[in-house]
């Protein structure tokens, strides 16, 4: 019970403090850019009522989801590929080594020449192809980095192509390709956030944009703690999804390291 | 010269080893070369026979000429030079910070678990969350630009510093303890050597995420750089122009990973990680 | 020598197809590495002898003498230079279906993702048995190397000697026509050992499975063994066939010490020491430098 304790005022104790200096240091704040803790607070739920939630906060996440998904398919399937065959990885290494080191957001200009940025191809193809190289790299080196005896094993054992890639390459390189997809995630939110940022949208970091230019600040501020929340809430989902599905190997590493 | 055999093999082995290994390189580098040109040829390809509006994707040649046109100007340059200023300032300022506070939280074990939940809520808020406000506080002023930058990156390195003192071997420190070391040579010679190749992953992803927030305050927010000329570009439809910019920034993420893994390099030579890769 | 020559004597006559008493049959191997850009490296010069349907075989030799070149060869996970490897009547050309190979590294060849009995059921799918079946096959298998109770951890999650078991289970549940081991207990502890080589007896004789076990260490040769072949130096050739006729049921303590194990013992030990000092049945004369069989890097 006391350890309990002693966890939660762990866990519990600078946030406390954090925000008690938040509340108190802006209380009295007359600078139009620091409103008081307070009224932020009480602005949220004027804000952020359900009909904002669902216009602007749903489409913006389910953009995320489309494209973020789109580039694991691809990312894991390409990256199979080029790890599978030493021809095809030195065939593409410069290329990929190039398109990885564009910084995502550049795509922007570049897709809204092909497909305009009013509706939602432009933005989830931005979201897909910024979050496309980490997982595409990462499935690479996780494939290549295989364990041999592994892959004799199945050989000795005569697994089909398709059992092989199912039941051992894949779970091999899967440690990899979750850090890469924890990057894209990372990423994906970026860009989220950036795609609905060129022309007149609606989304949620069209909508906080929107605030600022109307000068609305505490709402501006709640929208800026809502984008938190949910960099907050998809880290967690990916966390809890990590340790069911890769259970095997986290487990696996603290007998290794002794713990 | 010695004339055993026994000394002689040795030489003649690693000989063939190094011959081997070079005629593999040649042939990856030559596949690699291969490849470029491939799609070199097949984006000129898509846009001269019309597979592509040539609208949206000019001819390679096009874009290499609009490139080499600006190398000329001094805009160019200037708007270079700003981007890389800002990069450099801000990743800079995001591994001083980074260091010293993951050093300090990371050593001390109350630090560590009094802060471990604010770090790990902090550390996903996305940085473009504050591009209102520093579009507020500063405007396209550098600044909006820097502290965007340092936000970004300063979260990627004090984590990979705080995993990195946490992974001190503990038979090593007990070792160095029971040699007397005092706490500055523990520092210097047990926590510094581990945690350096923790660092130079920092220094490999906050080089590239400070890249990543460079360009977009300069694409977003319009502060001065060629992350600006790019979106000016774009919107007065100046096509070969817009993808000549991207590929500039493109080079410069493939030069900034180049730096990290030569530094990387030059750091820990001494690394399993790092003479693995080299023999 | 006696044996080996009678024995390939008569399966090299023997036509491919016909299915003889014989499991297991090396005719004639030889194997060249020939990567190019590097030296050639002769592993195995030649290599011909057979194994009988349910028999022991261990194959011991110096470091270095190519033992893991041969147990690759014959397991069709490299390919000859000439010669060939015949299972069953058929020539081996990739990895044979009626061959099971338990490696020295159980840690790394066992697939972490999966459970234990996941890791025993996977090659049984691959063969299209039912699932029923199945169940009750990796059940017995498990019961035969005694891990009933671990069937659902991770391999990880057991001692070396336990991983080892569940390979050695893996393999047996297979039912292969011959079971290749490669070193199989170089990593685990002199108990442990002790308890799975006594194990390998017991399923030999239980299920009458063909073994071929090879091994760097002398005493787990004789004692598992009904024949121990001795290998030469590389490039390797055999230095002789020794036949192990110690009584059948084998146990550590009164095997070990009986005076017929210490000969066998003995003489496998001079064997081996006189493969070191480069001593070989093709090459009586002086032996060639040290310097010209470099060791693999």
């Amino acid at each position: 019970m006391t350890r309990f304790l002693k966890a939660t005022g762990y866990a519990l104790g600078l946030p406390a403090i954090l925000l008690t200096a938040w509340w108190f240091g802006s209380a009295n704040s007359t600078n139009p850019f620091w409103p008081p803790l307070q009224t932020i607070l009480e602005t949220f739920p004027t804000t952020w009522t359900w009909d904002r939630i669902v216009g602007d906060v749903f489409p913006s996440l389910a953009r995320l989801g489309i494209g973020f998904g789109i580039a694991v398919v691809l990312g894991v399937a390409l990256g199979t590929a080029i790890g599978l065959s030493p021809t095809l990885r030195a065939l593409s290494e410069p290329v990929l080594e190039f398109f990885r080191a564009i910084p995502p957001p550049v795509l922007v200009p570049i897709i809204a020449l092909f497909a305009g940025y009013t509706g939602w191809l432009g933005k989830i193809v931005t979201i897909a192809l910024g979050c496309l190289w980490p997982i595409l790299l990462n499935t690479v080196e996780g494939v290549r980095g295989l364990e041999p005896v592994l892959g004799d094993t199945a050989k000795s054992y005569h697994l089909s192509p398709w059992r092989r890639l199912v039941f051992v390459i894949l779970p091999g390189a899967s440690p990899r390709i979750f850090a890469g997809a924890r990057q894209s995630l990372s990423i994906g939110v970026i860009l989220m956030v950036i795609s609905e940022l060129f022309g007149a949208n609606r989304g949620l970091g069209a909508a906080i944009v929107q605030f600022q230019r109307s000068f609305a600040i505490p709402q501006m501020w709640t929208g800026v703690i809502v984008l938190g929340l949910i960099g907050v809430l998809l880290a967690t989902v990916f966390k809890i999804v990590e340790n069911r599905m890769l259970a095997w190997y986290v487990g696996q590493r603290q007998i290794e390291r002794g713990v | 010269m010695s004339s055993t055999p026994a000394t002689l093999a040795p030489p003649a082995r690693s000989r063939a080893a190094n011959r081997s290994r070079r005629l593999r390189r040649s042939r990856d580098l030559w596949l690699g070369v291969t490849g470029v040109i491939l799609v070199l040829v097949g984006a000129e390809t898509l846009s001269r026979t019309g597979i592509v509006n040539p609208d949206f994707l000019p001819p390679v040649t096009e874009m290499y000429a609009a490139l080499f046109a600006m190398l000329g100007e001094g805009w160019f340059w200037e708007a270079l030079w700003l981007t890389v200023r800002g990069w450099a300032i801000g990743l800079a300022a995001a591994m001083a910070l980074g260091i010293v506070v993951g050093f300090v939280i990371g050593s001390i074990p109350f630090l560590r678990k009094f802060t471990s939940s604010t770090i790990e809520f902090l550390r996903p808020i996305p940085s473009v969350a504050l591009i209102p406000l520093v579009i507020l506080i500063f405007g396209t002023r550098p600044q909006s630009a820097f502290v965007l930058v340092l936000y970004a990156a300063f979260w990627q390195v004090l984590v990979q510093v705080l995993y990195g003192v946490a992974d001190v071997d503990p038979v090593a420190r007990d070792t160095a303890r029971s040699y007397q070391f005092g706490p500055i040579r523990i520092a210097r010679s047990v926590i510094y050597p581990t945690a350096l190749p923790y660092i130079m992953t920092a220094f490999k992803l906050g080089a590239a995420v400070a890249l990543i927030l460079e360009i977009t305050a300069e694409l977003v927010i319009g502060v001065d750089g060629l992350g600006r000329e790019l979106g000016i570009a774009q919107s007065s439809g100046a096509v070969p122009e817009t993808y000549a910019l991207v590929i500039v920034i493109g080079l410069i993420g493939v030069a900034v990973n180049l730096l990290a893994r030569f530094v990387e390099r030059k750091a820990l030579w001494w690394h399993p990680s790092v003479r693995s890769e080299q023999s | 020598m006696s044996i080996t020559t009678l024995l390939s004597g008569r399966t090299a006559k023997a036509p491919a197809a016909a299915t003889t008493d014989v499991a297991l049959d090396l005719r004639n191997v030889q194997k060249t590495y020939d990567t190019p850009g590097r030296p050639q490296v002769e592993a195995i010069r030649h290599l011909d002898f057979g194994i009988r349907r349910g028999e022991l075989v261990c194959v011991v030799g110096p470091s270095g003498a190519g033992k893991t070149t041969l147990l690759r060869s014959i397991a069709g996970l490299l390919e000859l230079t000439s010669g060939e490897v015949v299972l069953d009547g058929e020539v081996v050309v990739g990895p044979p279906e009626g061959m099971a190979v338990v490696f020295q590294e159980y840690g790394r060849s066992l697939f972490p993702w999966m459970t234990v009995r996941q890791n025993i059921e996977l090659p049984l799918k691959e063969k299209g048995i039912a699932k029923a079946e199945r169940r009750a096959k990796v059940d017995r298998a498990l019961e035969e190397v005694g891990l009933t109770e671990a069937s659902e951890q991770h391999p990880w999650q057991l001692s070396g000697g336990m991983q080892q078991r569940v390979a050695i289970a893996r393999a047996i549940a297979f039912q292969p026509s011959v079971l290749l081991m490669d070193e199989p207990f170089a990593a685990v502890d002199a108990q442990t050992r002790a308890e799975l080589e006594d194990l390998v007896r017991k399923l030999w004789k239980d299920l009458g499975v063909t073994v071929l076990f090879v091994t760097h260490d002398i005493d787990e040769a004789v004692y598992l063994g009904e024949r121990v072949i001795v290998l030469s130096n590389r490039p390797t050739v055999l230095m002789e066939d020794v036949r192990v006729n110690l009584p059948a049921d084998r146990d550590q303590l009164t095997t070990r010490s009986d005076p017929h194990f210490g000969e066998l013992r003995g003489h496998v030990y001079e064997l081996i020491q006189r493969a070191k000092r480069g001593d070989r049945p093709d090459a009586p004369a002086a032996p060639p430098a040290a310097a010209s069989s470099p060791e693999e890097a």
